[in-house]
């Protein structure tokens, strides 16, 4: 669950020395500490109802949790259900991806036209995704195109405000350099603008990831597409509280995967970059 | 070989216009190593951006070898002052010394040879595959030069290239640099602020006037071609030579110069 997964220094052969902040850290063991954190919170967790500080029916113990969450791993509805919360956070992100890249190279580099969408941008951007909930269910219903409207219009703005600061950081120099070497205009935007922009679009796309996360879980619990969320509905209905809680953790375990896993990609494509530099060597 | 013909720019028109370069006028022969001194803003680093293509200037004229530049002219190549911005940090430094060659279109097997020999040369073969960030500011200095080097311009701008890097570093690119010329016979512009390195280095030294600027003086250094940071910088010659530019660029600072460039040569 810690961050130990770093891949190694990316330190190339053949480097004179590593750069600066290489001194191994020493300190204590953190995947140790994080065990031991997480086992205390089920213990905490397990003994809590169990003494009747609070009734079990509103907190069933961890064990009879866990246990209702690995009966309902071994079911193929529960990992349909994955799949198609997976299936709406990761279709609209790469939506909201790609319309967010497409749009913030262009107006990025046509000062005017941004000057003149910007009021615009900021009138729409703080409008909560949720509130668009109905709209949604009028145009769509329970179908998957509901949760998307949700997760691409928030993970839109998000990634699309880090595009245009990405944009406007294009260092004169390189630029300079790029052009006295004869790069044309493609060839500058992919190997000076979009290097540039990438550890900015690479924070938009993290933040997006859990935001998206999120909103394709609201739209199943709420407006009852398929996925997780719409599980917890149903299990809350029936009355079955272990489940419920079974399934919040599964939305929290799916939660911790995707933010390793966005990491992990930020780290492997940011290897230059300083914010990883330093951080490559701890 | 290069040409600049009564060059001005003006930068902002309109009231709070400045007046950047107001007449320059000299001449580059082939393979001429010409090292550009004046005070502290007086427009060097604009007159390189007009003779590089990078920025129109607003009346004048830059040729090279009898065309006029207006964009980036492929047979020329700028050494940047700023080598930690110039140099791109996402890129190997194989990369960045072979990038502009795939854009030139250089074909695969002498690319390989370009980098591999520009590399020799500026010494850095062994970091091939070290990015810029890993090397010290001298060394990110000579992958700057070798991209430069790979690219076989027919004329090589530097813009204070060694003004960031310390006084040992430096001597050493110094060398370095009269080393390469000698050996590629390029032509070479050498932008500095340094009336020592300006006369070390260079066969001619332009001194320009403060803004807005004129070329004041056109000296001939006649020191011997095989020069060494010991014995030339006690020389004789070289003493006077630097006092000359001296004395010019105090009178250009105190905006005394003459208007016209004395033709020393």
């Amino acid at each position: 669950m810690t961050e130990t997964t770093a891949p190694p220094p990316a330190v190339p052969v053949g480097a004179a020395r590593r750069p600066r902040g290489a001194a191994a850290r020493t300190g204590p063991n953190r995947p140790l500490l994080g065990t031991v954190g997480i086992v205390g919170f089920l213990v905490l967790w397990e003994a809590v109802p169990r003494l009747g500080l609070v009734s079990d029916r509103y907190l069933p113990p961890a064990s009879r949790v866990l246990a209702s969450l690995g009966q309902r791993a071994t079911t193929p509805q529960f990992w349909t259900a994955v799949g198609d919360t997976l299936t709406g956070w990761a279709l609209g992100l790469a939506i909201a991806l790609v319309a967010a890249v497409v749009l913030g190279f262009t107006l990025g580099s046509l000062p005017r036209v941004r000057a003149f969408t910007t009021s615009t941008v900021d009138f729409l951007r703080p409008i909560p995704s949720v509130a668009l909930i109905p709209l949604a269910v009028l145009m769509y219903g329970t179908d998957i195109r509901s949760t998307l409207l949700l997760v691409v219009y928030a993970c839109f703005w998000l990634i699309y405000i880090q595009v245009l600061y990405g944009v406007a950081d294009l260092d004169p120099v390189a630029e300079q350099t790029a052009r006295s070497y004869g790069l044309g205009r493609l060839a500058r935007i992919r190997h000076v603008l979009w290097p540039t922009t990438l550890p900015y679009l690479m924070t938009g796309v993290r933040l997006a990831a859990a935001v998206a996360l999120i909103l394709s879980i609201t739209a199943q619990l709420i407006i009852g597409s398929p996925g997780i969320g719409r599980e917890i509905a149903v299990a809350q209905s029936s009355g079955a509280v272990a489940s419920v809680y079974a399934l919040i953790v599964a939305t929290g375990a799916l939660g911790v995967v995707i933010n390793i896993g966005v990491r992990a990609l930020e780290r492997r494509v940011l290897r230059w970059h300083t914010s990883v530099r330093g951080e490559a060597t701890a | 070989m290069l040409k600049v013909t009564g060059l001005q720019k003006i930068y902002n028109g309109g009231a709070n216009a400045v007046e950047a370069v107001r007449d320059l006028t000299f001449e580059l022969g082939e393979g001429e190593l010409v090292c550009l001194v004046g005070p502290s803003g007086c427009g060097k680093t604009t007159l390189l951006k007009c003779i590089a293509g990078l920025m129109p200037p607003t009346s004048g004229t830059v040729e090279l070898a009898g065309q006029a530049v207006t964009a980036p002219p492929p047979d020329m190549a700028v050494v940047f002052q700023e080598y930690g911005r110039s140099l791109f940090a996402w890129m190997s430094v194989r990369d960045n010394v072979e990038l502009p060659l795939k854009e030139k279109k250089v074909p695969k097997g002498r690319r390989a040879e370009l980098v591999a020999e520009s590399l020799e040369a500026v010494g850095l073969t062994r970091f091939a595959d070290s990015y810029p960030w890993q090397l010290s500011g001298g060394m990110q200095q000579r992958v700057a030069i070798a991209r430069a080097v790979a690219y076989e311009p027919q004329v090589l701008l530097m813009d204070e290239p060694f003004a960031a890097v310390d006084a040992q570093t430096r001597a050493d690119l110094e060398d370095l640099i009269r080393q390469l010329w000698k050996r590629l016979g390029v032509t070479v512009l050498f932008v500095t602020h340094d009336i020592d390195e300006a006369v070390y280095l260079g066969e001619r030294v332009l001194v320009l006037s403060s803004s807005p600027t004129v070329v004041q003086d056109d000296i001939t250094v006649d020191l011997p071609v095989e020069r060494d940071q010991l014995t030339t910088r006690r020389d004789e010659r070289f003493t006077e030579l630097r006092a000359r530019v001296y004395a010019q660029i105090q009178q250009a600072k105190n905006g005394t110069g003459a208007a016209a460039p004395a033709a020393a040569h």
